[in-house]
Parts: structure tokens; sequence; C-alpha cells
């Protein structure tokens, strides 16, 4: 069976060390056969499984998802006593597709999750305008509404690739501060028409409810791009986690500006240089000065399967698998390597490919047993591509603390075990 | 007929073209008008020059004496950090493998240590500072950092002629400059 496989795979190979193309995946099929031969010798099944001779349990009226899976879960994490300030990640190691489910949607927050009551919440909208107004949620829910599958990324993810050492991690626990929804809401400027923006409003500040109170100031621009104010992700109203019952936005952007629970827009002439923009999300150059503003997410991508804390069994056919986003628009080619970035191929990008979503990306590789150094590299649509670890960190130091976008390594060693590490 | 058919394609084009800024431009209209006071109630956030400063006044003293109560568990003596942010210290540590950014070594302005303490401060009871309280405890902040003497006394005039001394540390980055 294995001369037939290296044959195939010397006319499939697109990178060294087992990178194949698509097609690998259709033409194989003696190691399909092979394969489910094994698992029937393994273990057959009863002619008539348990759950096949009793009744199943009646229709839910909240679906509840397998009790198999139930230890696919976000990671909380807080410093007592402000159990509010922390935040949870994504499993992207245990996920596929390019939806994240709304009770996987990583959280970010400040001071917890506010309790509130649709009914009394407003949305007051005043500042450089000719007519301050006032919406509730339900007025907002009768606006004209758009829908758009984006991502949504805290411009702290992955900050644990700034650490001198290779931190012992995961997929989830690097890079789990990223999901994507459908996000479904109304678009700001048309609320902003209605009140009538003055000339020298050139930033709004979005304020949200939470007990943080916590605010950012948004350029005018971005505002009449496509910022919209959400009330659905993923068809229902949003999770008190992300924002309900509405929340700012902003796509492509750094998760902070998209304030969650927002109460007030105010229209400004200039940024009002709030605590969030200032002494928090601003990046530290190792000149001792600071970058404010940097709102958008760079080009980057991830494999998620294999990755961190995951355990191969055995050599053999395997589909590398992973997520690649920019906030410039859409991602336009990725490329994996096996061999710590000597020689890469193009991996195969799952549609739809959407603008600032998160494209799904997969590559067969036929692991053959021995040490590999896997890594993906995106490219979007204006030309950018995802730098090194080495390459960003010469540029902007290890101080920089956000936007950390560089490709990672994932090392597979010979006994399967797959962790970070620097190449 | 070809004409007609290439006249039609043109008008489709346009219409095309116009219809995304015609739905956009759509709206129900059904935003309730806030009075002034309605606004003067919600908006309690400060500009860099002071903008919207409240009245009242505090001292670096009294400012102390509420630190001592308020803020000590979760930020240390002396704002040296506890389980939560270091507040003072950190001058000259920006350019470090080691950069502490507390209020004095950061912070560009003063305005946003008022604004963000009444808004979120303290963690488990925020809004319950009266404005004199929120001035004393900016005064006490910017008195541990060095950067105002003992006998200041904080308002909505002195605050936004203070000086932090990162206020020249920023760069705006290229997307809004």
């Amino acid at each position: 069976m294995s001369d037939t496989d290296d044959s195939v795979d010397q006319i499939e190979a697109v990178a060294a060390n087992g990178l194949l193309h698509r097609r690998a995946f259709l033409k194989t099929g003696a190691l399909v056969t092979g394969g489910a031969t094994f698992l029937s010798a393994q273990a057959a099944p009863p002619e008539v499984d348990a759950w096949s001779t009793v009744p199943g349990r009646p229709p839910e009226a909240y679906g509840n998802r397998s009790d198999f899976e139930s230890d696919v879960l976000r990671t909380p994490g807080f410093s007592p006593p402000a159990l509010g300030a922390g935040a949870s990640r994504t499993p992207h190691g245990s996920l596929e597709g390019m939806i994240t489910p709304s009770a996987l949607h990583f959280e970010r927050h400040h001071n917890g999750i506010p309790n509130i009551d649709p009914d009394e919440h407003r949305l007051l909208i005043h500042g450089l305008v000719d007519r301050p107004l006032i919406f509730d949620l339900e007025t907002l829910s009768r606006y004209p509404l758009v829908s758009r599958i984006q991502f949504l990324e805290c411009s702290g993810n992955s900050r644990l690739l700034d650490a001198d050492q290779p931190v012992d991690g995961s997929a989830q626990s690097i890079h789990g501060l990223l999901s994507c929804s459908e996000w479904t809401g109304v678009p700001l400027s048309i609320l902003l028409d209605e009140a009538v923006i003055q000339t020298e409003g050139m930033w709004v500040l979005a304020e949200g409810a939470d007990s943080s109170l916590m605010t950012r100031s948004i350029p005018m621009s971005k505002v009449r791009d496509d910022a919209i104010i959400a009330l659905y992700q993923n068809g229902e109203r949003l999770r008190p986690g992300n924002g309900y019952p509405m929340r700012l936005f902003l796509p492509g952007w750094e998760g902070n500006t998209s304030v969650k629970w927002l109460r007030r827009i105010k229209v400004t002439e200039a940024p009002t240089m709030t605590r969030d923009e200032t002494s928090k999300y601003s990046d530290l150059r190792p000149d001792g000065s600071a970058q404010l503003f940097s709102f958008q997410m760079g080009v980057k991508s991830i494999i998620t399967s294999p990755s961190g804390q995951q355990t191969m069994r055995g050599p053999g056919l395997y589909q590398i698998s992973g997520l690649a986003w920019t906030g410039a628009g859409r991602i336009s080619r990725v490329e994996v390597s096996a061999d710590g970035g000597r020689s890469w191929g193009d991996a195969e990008l799952s549609g739809p490919v959407l603008s600032k979503a998160l494209t799904r990306f997969r590559m067969p590789w036929r692991w053959n047993g021995g040490p590999a150094l896997i890594q993906s590299r995106a490219y979007d649509e204006t030309g950018a591509v995802q730098p090194t670890r080495t390459a960003l960190i010469s540029q902007r130091g290890t101080q920089y603390n956000y936007h950390n976008h560089a490709i990672q390594t994932w090392q597979v060693s010979s006994n399967g075990e797959v962790s970070n590490v620097y190449s | 007929m070809f004409i007609h058919k290439v006249l039609m394609r043109k008008f489709l084009v346009l219409i095309l073209l116009l219809c995304p800024f015609a739905l956009a431009q759509e709206s129900p209209g059904l935003g309730v008008p806030a009075s002034p006071e309605e606004v003067a109630g919600w908006d309690i956030s400060i500009g860099p020059e002071g903008e919207n400063l409240p009245a009242g006044s505090g001292t670096v003293a009294q400012g102390a004496s509420i630190y001592a109560v308020q803020c000590f568990a979760c930020h240390g003596p002396n704002g040296e950090g506890a389980t939560n942010d270091r507040l003072a210290g950190g001058h000259g540590s920006l350019e470090t493998a080691n950069a502490r950014k507390t209020v004095g070594s950061y912070w560009p302005y003063a305005t946003t240590v008022f604004d963000y303490v009444r808004r979120a401060m303290p963690f488990q009871q925020p809004g319950s500072l009266n404005d004199g309280e929120v001035y004393a405890l900016t005064a006490y902040l910017l008195n541990i950092n060095g950067i105002v003497d003992e006998a200041t006394v904080l308002n909505a005039e002195t605050l936004p002629t203070i000086e932090m001394p990162n206020r020249d540390g920023f760069i705006w980055s290229s997307e809004v400059r």
C-alpha cells in the first residue's frame, strides 16, 4: 500500500514533508477503504445499537448539543476580586467551518456582563448634531437591517507570541480571542443622518452601558463605511456576553472598538482620548513612543488542526485545517508549510470567501511520522502578506502588545504531540 | 431595437449604482427628540481640553483618604499595583524591555484620569463617588506620580492645564492621520 501511496504523493506533492494537492483526498480511495477495514476489525458494532432500541427524548424548546461534546468549552479567565474584568476564548482546536457558535464566541469584558432589560435600554445620539435623538430596541428593529458574516478579533489576541520563550499553548489559549458570526443590524449612518451631523463632526464617541461605561472614539469615515448597530448574532438576539441588546459592530477593526451594550453615540470634532484608547489599546514601540488609533486587524492565519496540545494518532493521511482573515477585506491566498517555512504549497480556500470574515482553508497532508513544523501564511486582496514572527518583532519590538498577526509554528513530534514553537 | 437595449442596459446600470445610496438614506424616522436636560444627564464624557468637566474640586490630601478606602485593595500602597493595575512609577521604562505603563509614565491626558475614575471606579461600585471626590482622587494620583505638588486643588479650571509627562509620546496611526 505504501508503494502506491508514495507514487501518488510524488505526483500530488505541493511542498516538502508530505503536503499534497487537494486531489489527494479524491484519489486515495484505497487508503479510505483500508481505514474502514481497520475500524471494523477494531470494534465490530452490534447489529442494533442500544440507542436504537428505546424511544429518544422529545423535541427541545431550546437546543442543546450532544452530551458527548460537553468538553468543548470556552476558557473563562479573570483575576479576583475583579471577576468581571476578564476574557473567555473560543476553542478553535475543536471547531470547523467559518462560523463560531454563539455560545462559544469569545468574550472580553471590562466590568462584567450587565443584565439589561431591553424595554428599559435606550440609545442616545447627540453632540454635533442638529437633532439629538433617543432610540429603543423596538424602534431600531424597524429600521432597514443588513446581515453580514464577519470576524471579530481582540487586538490582544495572539499576544502570547510576544513571549521570549514559546508558551505551552493551544489554538484556543493563543488565538482564542477571535470568532466569526453573522451579525444583523442597522447601519449607524442611517441614524446619524436622521440626527443630521454638523460639518465639524469628524468623530463619534461610543459608550457602553456596562458598569465600566466603556468608551472608544471612532472616526466618522468608518461610520460612513460599514459600521452597524448589531441587534442579532447568528439569527438570534445578541448574547448578553456579546452586547445584548445592541452593540456597535465595526467590521475588520480591533474588537474593543465594537462597543457592547451601546447606550450613547456622541458626535465630536476630535477623539475624546478615553482611557481605553490611550492607556490601553495603544501600541508601544521600541523607542518608547506609542501609536494611537491602529484600528484595522492585519492579515493573519492560524492552523487549527492539528494544533497545540493535540496528539496525532500515527502516520498517515491527514487534513491540515485552519482559518485566515484580514481587516482589509478578502483573503486571496493561504500557503501551508510542513518544514518550518522552507517550502510552501497553496491551500484550498473553502468558500464562501467573504470580506472581513474568517475563511476556512484546508490542505491534505501525509504525515510520515517524523518531526514536522507546520505553518500557514495568508495573503489578502490588497497584496498584504502575513509576516514571520521574527520580522514582526524586529520591526516593532515585544512591548507592542496588540495586533500580533505573525506566522505561528506548530511542531509535530515523532510521538504525535503538537506544540507551539518558534522557528 | 439595438439602441433601446443599450439604453435600457445603461439605465439599469444607473439604477443599480444609485440603489444602495438611495436605500442608505431611507429611514423610518423613529428617533425621539432628546431634550437638553436628558442629554446633560447622559453626557459624562470629558474631552482632552477639559470639555464637559463638572463643578466641584478636590485636594491631594482628600484624595489620599479616599484612595485608602476605595482603591488600596486592588491598586496597593501608593499606586504600586496589587491584583490590578499599577498606577504610579515606571518613569523612563517605556523604552526598555520591561515597560511599566502607569498614569504617570504613560497616560497623555490628565482629563482621562478624571473621566475614567468617575465612570468606572471603584470597580465594585462604579459611579458611587461624587465629582469632588473624583477631583480629589485625580489630584492624589497625579501627586504620587510627581506631576503636581501636595497643595494642588483640582477643579474644572486647573485640571485641563496639567501637562502629563508623556503627552508628546504618542503618534496617530496612518489610518487616521
